[in-house]
């Protein structure tokens, strides 16, 4: 069984002459167990749309998103808050860490509303993405690729089933991006989380053996629908 | 972290906001509690002082300027009585005590009572305690002798041995200096009641001061009583109110006190209000800033929202925020009550000779710190409400 399963999603959304815009139609998409997958497409093609639907921060209109057993589009607001919690890391093309928190706290902050925040585990999170020396830093004293190494941390650190990942380079250089790439895969591979990636960065895409269009795979992009 | 490590975290990142906020809260909290607390005191502290007299006789007039004159040294006397008078009330069977002052002199606006020694000896001014003196000797009635009360000889700053001059009138006027000169004997101490900051000489020796009408050297300003029981009240207020129209007898001490709270009521319904209303803007001012710092960390909430929290989640965040800031104010407060307490009660020592304690449990400060870390509680709440309905995807920019 896969653990990931999309089945008929459609999300549109009310534009503001009134029209009703259909941004997400996928008819069927699948990702095995620890599988790590790139999904191409080009800036306002329905990515983070896709991408909020199956971490249930947006909820669908129609369809299924099986993760492992459970539906995120039959569940409830509070219900998707929890599945994301316990099931789900999401890496941000912005890291969105918290600036009034160390990266110690961002990352405990992540297990907190999982109901396990545990200082040690941590620790250790920060530890294999090389900040250990940087517990008690802000995001503001540390550089681009240490902040977005923080935010893998905090990804990784309740040992999510699956790990959503948002244009995780789009603000790094060269360099830094190659390494922040390099770790994701690699954490992903140690806790064998399946990775689920989205970009337009052809370097970072060359680096998957499974690259998937998402023009292709949103009938909505097809459409001309998808923002 | 739980919920009040990240409301202590959003307090810290809005420092200056959360400082300013929590003040405003403090200056209205302690004003509301000072006001409250300064108009129970007062009242219960005032009605409960009448020196150890059931009543007042004086001349024929107001029986609150009488109280206030005789009992509280404060306004002009009535008007004066004479011997007779003295001697018929002091027979009389329904009264145990009677004892005569006669006013009309100071020291640099520091009353000068004379009276008769038994004020001392034999009145206990509260249940249990009578006028004791902190240093030297009564005064002898027939000499000119003075001892005074704590308060005036700390500010007069005279000890025994001292000798000084009285000044006519109950202003003081250096112009109108009396020749006689009059030693120190004995400091009393302090009692907390109106006597703390009289000159007491004896009665004789104001009676005839240089300057004063000799034909009124056997009068009295007036004369404190004590009655056999509490109801004889009645016999004296038909003989001297109701039947009679030259005296006028001041009782009970108590209820004419209270009465002037009751006319002065509507005061302490403005101060009341106007405190009330300060609490209110310091509220709101709770939701103003909160609602304005709405805007830079609605990314936050967002971010908090993706990492799994609840919409109650965050609306509980905020109104615990609003609540922390009501009780970090409410505990400042503390101290801006304790402070205004303290300027208030020196005030009213000063001119009454008074002291209201400072420290006394008053139900305010149960009933004013609760209300108003609820009332920030609501404020937060419209923040929060602004919270719990924002987008997260909106605000996890940007969208590819």
């Amino acid at each position: 069984m896969s653990l990931l399963a999309i089945q008929s999603l459609k999300k549109s959304f009310v534009t503001p002459t009134g029209e009703k815009k259909v941004i997400v139609d996928i008819p069927h998409f699948l990702l095995e167990h620890a599988e790590q997958r790139a999904l191409r497409g080009e800036s306002g093609s329905g990515k983070t749309t896709f991408l909020h639907l199956i971490a249930g921060i947006l909820a669908a209109d129609e369809g299924s998103i099986l993760i492992g057993q459970t539906d995120m589009a039959r569940l409830s607001e509070s219900e998707r808050d929890r599945q994301r919690a316990l099931s789900l890391g999401y890496i941000f093309q912005t890291f969105n860490l918290l600036q009034g928190y160390t990266c110690l706290e961002n990352v405990l902050l992540g297990m907190s509303f999982a109901g396990k925040a545990d200082k040690k585990r941590a620790s250790e999170v920060l530890d294999r993405v090389g900040l250990s020396h940087r517990l008690n830093h802000y995001p503001r004293q540390l550089s681009t690729g240490q902040q977005q190494r923080v935010a893998i941390a905090r990804a990784l650190v309740n040992k999510p089933r699956l790990i959503l990942a948002d244009e995780p380079t789009g603000n790094l250089d060269p360099a830094t991006s190659r390494e922040a790439l390099r770790l994701i895969r690699e954490t992903c591979s140690e806790t064998k989380a399946a990775l689920l990636l989205v970009s337009h960065d052809s370097q970072v895409l060359s680096t998957f053996e499974g690259v998937q269009d998402f023009s292709l795979l949103n009938k909505a992009s097809n459409e001309g629908g998808a923002k | 972290m739980n919920l009040f490590q990240i409301v202590l975290r959003n307090l810290r990142q809005h420092l200056l906001s959360t400082i300013i906020t929590a003040l405003s809260i403090a200056l209205a909290g302690g004003l509301l509690m000072s006001i409250w607390s300064v108009k129970q005191q007062s009242e219960q502290t005032f009605t409960r002082v009448n020196s150890g007299f059931d009543a007042v006789l004086g001349a024929r007039g107001s029986k609150l300027q009488l109280v206030l004159n005789s009992i509280f040294h404060l306004e002009a006397s009535t008007g004066n009585l004479n011997q007779t008078d003295y001697d018929y009330i002091r027979r009389h069977p329904t009264v145990k005590r009677a004892i005569p002052i006669a006013v009309g002199d100071n020291l640099k606006g520091y009353r000068i009572v004379g009276t008769v020694p038994e004020l001392f000896t034999d009145i206990e001014y509260a249940p249990h305690h009578t006028y004791t003196l902190r240093e030297g000797k009564l005064f002898d009635p027939t000499k000119k002798e003075a001892v005074l009360g704590e308060f005036a000889a700390h500010q007069l700053q005279l000890n025994v041995g001292d000798t000084f001059h009285p000044f006519h009138g109950l202003a003081y006027d250096p112009r109108n200096q009396h020749p006689e000169t009059y030693i120190v004997t004995g400091i009393l101490k302090a009692s907390n009641t109106p006597a703390d900051k009289v000159i007491w000489i004896p009665l004789h020796g104001l009676q005839t001061m240089g300057g004063h009408d000799p034909k009124a050297a056997n009068d009295i300003s007036a004369i404190l009583i004590q009655l056999r029981s509490p109801t004889s009240g009645f016999v004296l207020d038909l003989l001297y109110n109701k039947q009679g129209n030259r005296l006028t007898f001041a009782w009970p001490i108590g209820a004419i006190i209270s009465d002037l709270f009751g006319k002065i009521g509507w005061f302490d319904k403005v101060l009341t209000l106007i405190a009330y209303l300060v609490a209110l803007v310091s509220a709101a001012g709770v939701l103003v800033a909160i609602y304005n710092s709405m805007a830079a960390r609605s990314r936050d909430i967002a971010i908090l929202r993706s990492l799994g929290a609840h919409r109650r989640t965050i609306l509980g965040t905020i109104v615990l925020e609003a609540a922390t800031i009501g009780a970090l104010g409410m505990i400042l407060a503390f101290i801006f009550y304790f402070g205004i307490l303290s300027l208030v009660s020196a005030i009213i020592r000063s001119q009454t000779g008074v002291m209201l304690n400072i420290f006394s449990f008053d139900f305010v400060m149960i009933w004013a710190p609760t209300t108003m870390i609820a009332l920030c509680a609501l404020g937060g709440l419209v923040p929060a409400l602004k919270a719990y309905r924002a987008d997260i995807a909106s605000n996890l920019a940007p969208v590819s």
